[in-house]
């Protein structure tokens, strides 16, 4: 078989059993994006050199009988918002071009320990600020499904890497949706752990409250393979949890969601639905309801106001956690000509460094910070972040998970929200009010849509450190759905190969 | 820079028709090992940022994580101070750009601070003044810049600045008080002693070094005017950059002067920080309050709230030291000093010197007379403080000893005392080499005496005929000529015997 279309799992048991080796896995992965990413561009960086030496290294200890953990020798795409020795982290950003982080992220460190091979960082929206790729300083990525279609967002170069072939797994971060949507418009599992659940060192903030970075995979077993690596408490993250990491792995091969009571959220769906995502959501909630789970139906009104909420919570943030971006200490410089002083290098700095839509952030959370303005938005959003979390709190207290659409809509053109932000903001209409609550859910692929021939997602939400109840639905979802659809979704996909 | 265009008005006479209000925002490095996020070592006068880490350099991704003892020691000073600790509290984030804070963002406390609503008793000519602590706080330290160019050593006009993130991360603990009123014209100098006093405490709870000249104590001191019988409060100053005791009491003196001459030329105080100069006592603007920058605070989403137990609260309150106000009243009972010379020895930072040459076998009083006496006129000398001269208590407690058996008097103690200053040895080892024990071998003696008797012979007569009282001269030609080793009273009774 193809080691390229070989899932996480497959590779790993080859890699154990010595039937192939890590170089060649890693090998292969590279001429596949040496031969597809000039049209993909999910990479801004390809780490061909550090991943055959990865490689090597992993080989050396498998010959020296070393016993070596599941993702040993198997390829990782890591979002370019972590920080990687030897390799920059732009963060989809002119400012940071060119930075080379002196520190590696946790997560790096974990991968690195594991044995993963980090076969390069992927593009994404700038700082994670989208849901399309569009705002990434170094040009959008394409979907492989249909490259004139967008792969979601922020992380959409890590959903677009795996659904090319061109590494089995990646990680991502979901700040507002920014694993899910990308996972379910590139036909792809991605998951958004519980928030505190993995840690965020060396993730380059975006909005340090909502912000958690999680796996993708072609496969639900396979997110769950990364998800178990990268989890687990960090010291150097005071906002890590410190428990035991939920058992995920044995949730994907468990798959079983007899007597489990799944709630299905009617406040996420309606007008502004594609029929073509709702259809395939409905038969994916019959199809749960056929394997013996007990599906009802559960109403969180105060959804509603979670995309308003966000959107004066997430910029707040952001507006504090950029200001380090001043041409001080690193990153770009501009207009430093020796007749300015600090305070103007830094204001031409920052006006050629940040694209449009980080600006429009900064400054949208720079006004709600303000004095006098404060109560009646960055408070008020808070308040509304508290009946949301009580929303979840009561419908949790009826069903074991809640399931919805994890989009709106299929995979939506280049180009065709890039002017208008609103209509890019719905994006996440279904995925914010996780975020808010810092609870867990995964996109598992739920058929293509009647309407446009494009992957559709199914969203499960479960209370936060219950992530293996995520991948028990996700898991079954997807072998019931494989009868249907073939294994993985992926193999229907066309964009590449014609 | 210059002051000139303030005109003044004489302090009684502004006290007279304005009474002042003021207020303290001290800040203090905490004497922690490490930083208040990071491990990074916080040892003062480093090679400039050789202990950073991407943490307190803000580095893209790093997170803060908060240092337990920093609370600890926030807490410490909190029970001290008489404060309520809370039982849940968050960090906020004040934002506003400059270069040397590196993430453009201080992580500070704002509405949820650490301990508050304290006081803090201060002994002022005898009087006791209690005064309200507002708040005390922890947040971390920014970088130092130097600007270096231009005239006035600030960042406007420099032609480069050069910044250390050594100190970028060293937890402070700003202790507010509560505005301070009536005390008229004893305001500046109650300033001075709060701060003194609260430096003693801080010393006392072992939490600071608090080395106002190395800015690990800071003070910010606000000052406002409000017409006698008006009932109306002014508008404040804020003055920076007091760094020493002294500094305290002159600049508040100034502000109650100048902002007089303000209101009395039927001016308007403007809201703004001030700048303090050292060598010329006074202050001059520097930013305007009324135009200052919008902070943005709001809660540190990268912490979580700090919510000391309340069984940690009264470990660390069991834990506390004997604190300078109870330990005053012991050592004075203990002691048997007037108030006056315990004040005396506080301002000269010699009651621990005290305490240790009281230990060392030396009464009280001896203590007393050689550490403020010759002791502090020789460190007053050399332009340090008592506790930089280079003797021990103990030494101090032998030469007393010393005189008390009479083997040395009190200008022979002069000069060991000098030489154990100038390293020449122990007292013992001083008096050994030096040959400088009292002579009162009479037969040494009997000698000078003559000799002293033969080339004063009219002296002599005098004393002969019962003017007794010219003795002392003999005694002085005797103990010149033994450059000062002779017993005096042994002297005395030797010629008396002989002429009378």
């Amino acid at each position: 078989m193809e080691l390229t279309r070989m899932t996480a799992a497959e590779l790993s048991g080859a890699l154990a059993a010595s039937e192939v080796s890590a170089t060649e896995v890693t090998q292969a992965h590279l001429e596949r994006i040496a031969a597809v990413d000039d049209r993909v561009h999910a990479f801004l960086h390809v780490a061909a050199d550090s991943a055959l030496a990865q490689a090597a290294a992993v080989d050396q200890r498998r010959s020296n009988g070393q016993r070596l953990g599941p993702l040993a020798g198997v390829p990782v795409a890591v979002k370019d918002v972590f920080t990687t020795v030897g390799l920059p982290t732009t963060c989809g950003s002119r400012i940071l071009a060119g930075w080379h982080p002196p520190y590696d992220a946790t997560i790096t460190q974990r991968l690195k320990q594991a044995g993963a091979i980090i076969i390069g960082k992927t593009n994404m929206d700038e700082f994670a600020m989208g849901s399309s790729t569009e705002n990434s300083a170094f040009g959008p990525s394409h979907n492989p499904w249909d490259l004139a279609k967008i792969p979601g967002g922020s992380s959409g170069g890590s959903a677009a890497a795996v659904a090319a072939y061109e590494a089995p797994l990646a990680i991502g971060t979901d700040t507002g949706g920014s694993i899910r949507q990308p996972a379910a418009v590139c036909g792809i599992v991605g998951t958004k752990p519980t928030y505190g659940g993995s840690s965020r060192y060396g993730v380059v903030a975006f909005a340090s409250s909502l912000d958690t970075p999680g796996p993708f995979g072609r496969t639900v077993l396979d997110a769950a393979l990364l998800h178990e690596a990268i989890s687990g408490y960090d010291p150097m993250d005071s906002t890590s949890i410190d428990a035991p990491v939920p058992p995920v792995v044995a949730a994907a091969r468990q798959a079983d969601v007899s007597g489990l009571r799944i709630g299905v959220v009617t406040d996420l769906s309606g007008d502004g639905y594609q029929p073509g995502v709702l259809s395939r959501f409905a038969e994916a909630v019959e199809l749960l309801e056929s394997l013996g789970a007990k599906v009802t139906e559960v109403s969180c009104p105060h959804f509603k106001y979670a995309l308003p909420a966000y959107y004066l919570i997430a910029p707040s943030e952001a507006s504090s956690n950029l200001a380090r971006f001043d041409a001080m200490r690193y990153g770009l410089r501009v207009g430093d000509d020796g007749t300015r002083d600090a305070e103007e290098v830094m204001a031409l700095t920052r006006e050629a460094g940040f694209g449009a839509e980080v600006k429009r952030r900064i400054i949208l959370g720079a006004y709600a910070l303000s004095s006098g303005y404060y109560d009646a938005y960055y408070g008020k959003a808070q308040q509304v972040r508290t009946l949301i979390i009580r929303d979840f709190d009561a419908a949790f207290g009826q069903v074991d998970v809640l399931v919805s659409p994890s989009t709106p809509t299929t995979a939506f053109g280049i180009g065709e929200r890039a002017d208008n932000p609103i209509a890019m903001y719905l994006a996440d209409l279904c995925t914010i009010p996780s975020d808010l609550a810092g609870n867990a859910a995964i996109s598992v692929p739920c058929g293509l849509a009647a309407d446009d021939g494009l992957p559709v997602g199914l969203q499960v939400m479960a209370p936060a450190l219950a992530d293996d109840r995520l991948y028990r639905v996700a898991a079954a979802a997807e072998a019931a759905l494989a009868g249907r659809w073939g294994q993985p979704l992926l193999s229907q996909a066309k964009g590449l190969e014609s | 820079m210059t002051t000139s265009a303030d005109t003044l008005v004489p302090f009684a006479a502004a006290i007279g028709r304005y009474e002042p209000l003021i207020g303290l925002e001290t800040h203090v490095e905490l004497g922690t090992r490490t930083k208040m996020f990071c491990g990074c070592t916080t040892t003062f006068g480093a090679e400039p940022n050789s202990q950073v880490c991407p943490v307190c350099l803000g580095l893209p991704g790093s997170l803060p994580v908060v240092n337990r003892m920093a609370i600890e020691y926030a807490i410490r000073i909190g029970l001290a101070l008489n404060c309520s600790i809370a039982t849940w509290c968050r960090f906020a984030r004040k934002n506003y750009f400059y270069p040397d804070m590196p993430k453009n963002f201080q992580i500070s406390q704002y509405d949820e601070p650490l301990c508050t609503d304290g006081w803090l008793d201060v002994k002022v000519e005898g009087a006791t003044i209690r005064v309200g602590i507002e708040r005390v706080h922890l947040e971390e330290d920014t970088g130092k810049s130097l600007h270096v160019g231009g005239a006035t050593g600030r960042i406007h006009g420099a032609d480069y600045s050069l910044v250390d993130y050594n100190r970028a991360g060293i937890p402070l603990v700003e202790i507010v008080t509560k505005p301070i009123e009536a005390t008229g014209a004893a305001a500046p100098e109650v300033a001075r002693v709060y701060v003194t006093e609260l430096r003693d405490l801080l010393r006392s709870l072992r939490v600071s070094d608090v080395r106002m000249e190395e800015g690990s104590l800071r003070c910010d001191v606000n000052t406002s005017l409000s017409p006698r019988g008006s009932g109306v409060w002014g508008t404040r100053t804020e003055t920076k950059n007091v760094n020493s005791l002294r500094s305290v009491e002159r600049a508040v003196r100034f502000e109650i002067e100048r902002q007089a001459a303000v209101l009395d030329a039927g001016g308007r105080v403007i809201q703004e920080t001030r700048h303090f100069h050292e060598d010329t006592g006074t202050t001059t603007s520097g930013r305007s309050k009324e135009e200052a920058q919008d902070y943005r605070y709001f809660p540190e989403p990268d912490l979580v709230p700090v919510a000391p137990s309340r069984e940690w609260v009264e470990q660390i309150r069991a834990g506390l030291p004997e604190l300078p106000a109870a330990r005053w009243t012991r050592l004075q009972a203990e002691w048997a000093l007037s108030e006056a010379d315990m004040t005396a020895l506080r301002n000269a930072g010699a009651l621990d010197l005290v305490a240790e040459t009281v230990a060392a076998g030396a009464s009280p009083a001896d203590a007393r007379k050689w550490w403020l006496g010759e002791l502090l006129r020789r460190a007053n000398e050399a332009g340090t403080d008592l506790a930089g001269l280079s003797i021990k208590p103990a030494e101090v407690a032998r030469v007393a000893d010393l005189v008390v058996q009479g083997a040395l008097n009190d200008q022979l103690a002069r000069q060991v005392l000098d030489r154990v200053l100038a390293g020449q040895g122990t007292p013992d080892e001083v008096v050994a080499a030096r040959g400088l024990a009292v002579v009162s071998d009479d037969g040494a003696l009997t000698a000078a005496v003559e000799a002293a008797i033969a080339a004063n012979p009219d002296v002599a007569a005098k004393i002969r005929d019962g003017k007794v009282a010219a003795a002392g001269v003999l005694v002085g030609a005797v103990m010149k000529a033994t450059r000062g080793k002779a017993d005096a009273t042994r002297v005395r009774q030797l010629i008396l015997n002989r002429l009378t």
